[in-house]
């Protein structure tokens, strides 16, 4: 497992999902904080490259031994790949969740709607309005 | 987050890591190190669980056996003092309340049973019980660690007294645990051999430490382990596979129901389900490509329902999707190929026997 970091420069989805923008393409993962929510992620069920994808949907799911979680989808477009490696590994996901636990690369269609995104300071408040009060853990 | 109860080890899990979720209305350690490596540590080597969330029912008096031979399935009187036997609370109609470990000690019954049926087996049991048998909840003032894994005799050895390591399977004796005295029974419920130890609340962190203290360094283990060990085992789980909808024969667990003798609630459904054979039977699943099947999945052949998946999880130990479902019988043979609808995908499949996992000389399971 990792250290809890919410890296500057990426934007980041409300439904715990990041994105690392490069022009019109854009990779996307889930945050530290999904993967310390789901625990130890052991499946990894990804889209197939070319399908379209639309912002606020599921575009995926990734499953620990107990749960499984949908993947949701912070920006429309075309997938333009899918990391084989976290199909074959998914705890990437959980030891390296913004580099080798990338999930996918993405023809982005609509690129304005990164401007709905949060960045890294914003996420961070978010995620301390998610904390309930009182959790003894 | 109030209403919850916390086993007198909270501390301890939160002290070592644990993912903490509400199960059963108690705050449980659900995962430490992750439910895969707790779960392999204790098919090769030893794990604790904390299952003080499970329940102790005492049933003592002139006629408590005679009452409970005429309130549970199994046969009551093949126990005597010191030994344990799985058994069932059936409702009037056959249906399963809750299934249960019955202990026979020297003076009275112990009935330990599942955290959330507590409520249901003291109603039931305190209301079929006749003048003269008393019916205690202990639930509140007892702890209980399961202790389970080949090298569970290692990791008790430096702090039992006397050494219980004489008990065979399914035998229950007093010892002192790291000093404290306990009720030490050689059950569980994840396949592998161990125990499990029963004290005061109050003195449960003091067992606990002194097990992870031991050389044998047991991993503590979470409630997810605890899932995915007896589900490879194809153990039913109250709630997934065993409920007031069915009787136990479709279960697979007539076994547990002494049908030569009847005489208990719901014993006729029974007798009538085997001499006719049930519609559905519980098996065990294996997917054989990628993906795992949940509880709720419907099971497919030819694209028509013939049954539902009703627990299902990564085999830790196999690496593969497995599951139990309720499956039509006219398909629930060993062999017999199908599919599993995983939120909308079909996944290839197979009946498997169970338990899933190699079943070795060491192992111990259920008949």
């Amino acid at each position: 497992m990792s250290d809890e970091t919410y890296p500057a420069g990426l934007r980041y989805h409300p439904e715990h999902d990041w994105v690392r923008v490069d022009g019109d393409e854009a990779t996307f993962g889930v945050t530290w904080f999904a993967q310390e929510a789901l625990g130890e992620v052991v499946y990894y069920d990804p889209p197939e490259v070319g399908a379209t994808i639309t912002a606020g949907e599921p575009y995926g799911e990734l499953e620990s031994v107990k749960a499984v979680s949908d993947i949701i989808a912070p920006a429309s477009g075309e997938v333009t790949a899918v990391n084989d490696r976290v199909a074959d590994a998914p705890d990437l996901v959980n030891s390296d969740p913004y580099g080798e636990g990338w999930l996918i690369t993405v023809r982005m269609s609509d690129p304005a709607e990164l401007d709905a995104l949060m960045d890294e300071a914003t996420y961070r408040a978010y995620l301390q309005g998610l904390a309930g009060p009182g959790s003894g853990a | 987050m109030s209403d919850l109860r916390r086993t007198a080890l909270y501390d301890a899990h939160v002290a070592a890591g644990a993912r903490i979720v509400d199960f059963a209305g108690w705050e449980m350690p659900v995962e430490y190190a992750g439910v895969r490596a707790e779960h392999l540590a204790v098919r090769s080597a030893c794990g604790v669980f904390d299952v003080s969330h499970m329940g102790q029912i005492e049933v003592v008096g002139r006629g408590a056996r005679e009452f409970l031979q005429g309130t549970l399935t199994n046969d009551i009187t093949r126990i005597g003092p010191g030994q344990a036997q799985y058994t069932l609370l059936p409702d009037d109609d056959g249906g399963v309340i809750d299934d249960l470990l019955a202990y026979a000690l020297l003076d009275r019954f112990l009935l330990v049973v599942n955290a959330s049926n507590v409520g249901a087996c003291v109603d039931r049991i305190m209301g079929l019980a006749p003048g003269g048998v008393e019916v205690l909840d202990r639930s509140p003032d007892v702890a209980m660690l399961a202790l389970q894994g080949p090298m569970w005799a290692q990791a008790l050895e430096p702090i039992a007294s006397p050494e219980p390591f004489a008990l065979q399977y399914m035998e229950a004796t007093e010892a002192y645990v790291a000093g404290v005295p306990c009720l030490v029974a050689r059950t569980g419920y994840t396949g592998e051999p161990g125990v499990e130890i029963m004290c005061d609340a109050a003195d449960a962190p003091v067992v606990w430490d002194a097990l992870m203290g031991t050389p044998a360094r047991p991993d503590p283990v979470g409630l997810g382990a605890r899932d995915t060990l007896r589900l490879e085992m194809g153990y039913p789980l109250y709630g997934n596979e065993l409920s007031r909808e069915r009787s136990p024969i479709p279960a697979g667990l007539k076994w547990a129901c002494d049908l030569t003798r009847g005489g208990f609630p719901g014993a006729l459904r029974m007798q009538g389900e085997v001499a006719q054979g049930t519609p559905e039977r519980l098996v065990g699943l294996m997917l054989t490509e990628k993906g795992i099947p949940r509880g709720g999945c419907p099971v497919l052949v030819d694209g028509q329902p013939v049954g539902i998946v009703t627990s299902g999880t990564l085999s830790p130990s196999l690496g593969v999707g497995v599951g139990l479902a309720y499956l039509s019988t006219e398909h629930a043979a060993s062999g017999t190929r199908l599919s599993v609808d995983v939120r909308g995908k079909p996944k290839a499949a197979e009946v498997v026997t169970l338990p899933m996992v190699d079943s070795s000389p060491r192992k111990e399971h259920y008949p």
